[in-house]
């Protein structure tokens, strides 16, 4: 019977050179995923590789051979000995995979948690599968569904709602206070690689325009060149502060270089238009008691990580509502998984019933020597209205839901009991230790 | 009759700030289109309630207590929904809402039969001046709202923690907005009210002002707001200074409406708690 299965590595269990060694550059994703569906056993096929993740999604009609037989994929194709991977890991199959694939596309099992760009790869995932025609209807299903859990997950919770780096801690603060930012103007003093970044988030969230000052007007131009703004020179920062609504700064000043009349004088320049002032510099650049100024705001870079910090307190919580979703569409979907399994059964079984059937009718029919066409009609009718009536209740039972047993415990067990062909039957080793007499060969021990 | 069916839409009132609260805790979407619904139900029956009131009266019904609160609560939730159109501000509503339910189940509470109008009233300046006052007070119970939750969303940023007002209020400045845009369409409506009712006096007691307790808090209440909007205008005053002006202007106008009529008497005693 086919499972899906999922083998992978990621933050925790690799450590970076081995996600290096086994990462799937987008150029060499199509090539992979051919070969992976012509492995034995494998119907369809996923790859979803990401700087912190690499997970290989295959329908197996081999069942827990699968496992083994995506491993040595991974180590063939990357020329890694298997030796080297084992430890590094993990396998689900079945139930446990839908529930893995599921937190992975909702962000619970990021390094970060919550954070949006794994759904996007996830889609990416899909998308090459998609292209190079490795996927089929269960794994189709199977990504659709994750990707409607994950929209659940956002929708329902707010495991993705707040800022968790520095730099879109800023950008958030920013928005609340100053409202939209298309007609904002920000003001970089000095040039740390914080700064810098919270800077490029700033305008990529829309903010009108910056200006760059540095003591070294050089780095200033450089910089104001590298972000299309204005660079200032570090003596008229007092003449040119007026026009910055959000002010980033990280200078090597052992001394504030803003202090609080300095930014009082400023506010009433500007007719209070607010002013949010973010200090990444240790030692700080701007005083802090110009926090205590109408409508001025300063953050350092500890107030910056305390927001960061109530932020991800505040996903943790959400995190366990996003679980919750997780198991019941886990369920749901395992449900499907059981009704995919379910039909091809009952086909056998009247399959097999039938064939018996009719090489009994014709036995009897060829013990009547000529028998007129009534009597033959007769016959047929007769024998398809016993064989209808006999397999009303075992269909019946396949297809009804009951909480004792699942319908693959029943699926497996009607195999069992009526010797139905083995070629969708599951084949995990567990199987074949529970039933050694399977498949016609009768046991010896 | 008139008092069944305000009972019925204080009850919308209710729900429906039930509803925003719900949305302000939860943040589920659902809550606050269900609120809006409740407020906009609420309203029609609301208007329609007035509309049969004019018939069976033959006046405008806006000259005893009862009428006067039941209309400043229809008057709330008219503004409350023209600001959410505008400014998609879901919070407002579970500032507002209560206050229009409380308005309405106060009047609902008071007898609501139809009297004799006083001649002094029997004029057409009485929907003017009183509608263009209420609907300038309504504006400035948005303003109200917005000045409150300004000042507990500055709170949180000043003092750097941020927890559950942060995630659930508009960012200061359209708060701030809010609050000026209140100012430029009340401070109108306020002045046209005191300068219709003026006129009126002329009519009515042969003086335009009379010097009297209503008139005095009005004018005590105008001079707050005109004082607010002259600092707004050249000194630039926003933010803090510009919510707590829009918080304290607020209460003189409850006091005005209500504060004057339950405790001191003058020539605008028609409002008195006997209806």
């Amino acid at each position: 019977m086919s499972e899906i299965v999922i083998v992978g590595l990621n933050h925790r269990t690799a450590p970076v050179e081995v996600r290096e060694r086994l990462a799937f550059p987008a150029d060499t994703v199509g090539h992979a995923l051919r070969g992976l569906r012509e492995r034995d056993g494998i119907s369809e096929g996923v790859i979803l590789s990401t700087c912190n993740r690499v997970e290989v999604c295959v329908l197996s009609d081999e069942g827990y051979k699968g496992v083994e037989h995506v491993k040595e994929f991974l180590a063939g194709f990357h020329g890694v000995p298997i030796g080297e991977l084992s430890d590094h890991l993990y396998h689900h199959l079945g139930e446990e995979a839908v529930r893995h694939l599921f937190r992975v596309s909702s962000s619970l099992d990021s390094m970060v948690l919550g954070e949006p760009q794994i759904l996007g790869q996830v889609k990416d995932a899909y998308g090459y599968a998609c292209e190079f025609k490795t996927i089929g209807p269960v794994l189709d299903k199977f990504f659709t569904k994750a990707f409607s859990v994950a929209k659940r997950v956002r929708t329902e919770t707010r495991v993705a709602n707040s800022a968790v780096s520095v730099s879109y801690a800023a950008v958030e603060l920013a928005k609340k206070i100053l409202g939209n930012l298309p007609d904002k103007t920000v003001m970089l003093i000095g040039a740390g690689e914080m700064c810098e970044l919270a800077a490029r988030h700033l305008l990529s969230a829309g903010a009108k325009g910056i200006l760059v000052t540095n003591r070294t007007f050089e780095r200033a131009v450089l910089l104001a060149e590298e972000f299309e703004g204005t660079a200032v020179r570090f003596e008229e920062l007092p003449t040119h502060l007026k026009r910055a609504d959000i002010i980033l700064s990280s200078t090597g000043a052992p001394h504030f270089i803003l202090k609080r009349e300095d930014v009082e004088a400023v506010i009433r320049i500007r007719r209070n238009r607010p002013m949010f002032f973010i200090d990444m510099a240790v030692p700080r650049d701007i005083d802090p008691d110009a926090n205590e100024i109408d409508n001025v705001y300063v953050y350092d870079i500890d107030d910056l990580n305390n927001v960061i910090e109530t932020n991800l307190e505040d996903r943790q919580r959400e995190a366990s509502l996003a679980e919750e979703i997780v198991v019941a569409e886990v369920a749901g979907f395992r449900r499907w998984l059981d009704s995919q399994q379910v039909t091809p059964t009952i086909v056998s079984l009247r399959r097999k019933f039938d064939e018996v059937r009719q090489a009994e009718v014709a036995k009897a029919l060829s013990a009547l020597g000529t028998a007129d066409p009534k009597t033959r009609k007769v016959i047929e009718s007769l024998s398809s209205s016993i064989l209808n009536k006999v397999l009303h209740s075992p269909i019946a039972s396949l297809k009804r839901e009951t909480d004792e047993r699942s319908p693959m415990e029943m699926v497996t067990m009607v195999r069992e009991i009526f010797d139905l062909p083995e070629e969708e039957a599951e084949e995990t080793p567990e199987a074949a230790e529970r039933a050694p007499g399977r498949g016609g060969s009768v046991g010896t021990q | 009759m008139h008092t069944a069916l305000l009972k019925v839409t204080a009850l919308f009132y209710l729900v429906g700030a039930v509803a925003y609260l719900r949305f302000i805790f939860t943040l589920n979407e659902r809550s606050a289109k269900i609120g809006r619904m409740l407020l906009l139900i609420g309203a029609i029956l609301h208007g329609a309630g007035f509309v049969a009131r004019y018939f069976v009266a033959g006046y405008t019904p806006i000259t005893s207590l009862f009428e006067s609160l039941s209309f400043s609560a229809f008057a709330i939730v008219c503004v409350f929904l023209a600001f959410e159109l505008t400014y998609h501000l879901r919070v407002l509503g579970a500032f507002v809402a209560p206050l229009a339910f409380a308005f309405s189940i106060s009047a609902a509470l008071l007898p609501g039969e139809v009297k004799v109008l006083a001649p002094a009233l029997n004029s057409y300046w009485l929907p003017v001046h009183v509608i263009l006052l209420f609907f300038g007070n309504a504006v400035f119970a948005v303003a109200f709202g917005a000045g409150v939750m300004y000042l507990l969303m500055e709170k949180e940023l000043k003092r750097k923690r941020m927890g559950a007002i942060f995630k659930r209020l508009p960012s200061l400045d359209v708060l701030d907005d809010i609050n000026y845009r209140c100012l430029t369409i009340g401070f109108p409506l306020l002045t046209l009210g005191i300068i219709t009712g003026s006129i009126w006096a002329e009519y009515a007691w042969g003086s335009y002002w009379s010097w009297d307790p209503k008139e005095v808090w009005s004018l005590i209440t105008w001079m707050l707001y005109a004082a607010l909007l002259h600092f707004r205008m050249t000194v630039g005053w926003r933010g803090r200074k510009a919510a707590i002006f829009a918080i304290v202007g607020f209460c003189a106008i409850l006091f005005t409406f209500l504060g004057v009529n339950l405790l001191l008497s003058g020539l605008h005693t028609y409002t008195n708690l006997s209806g």
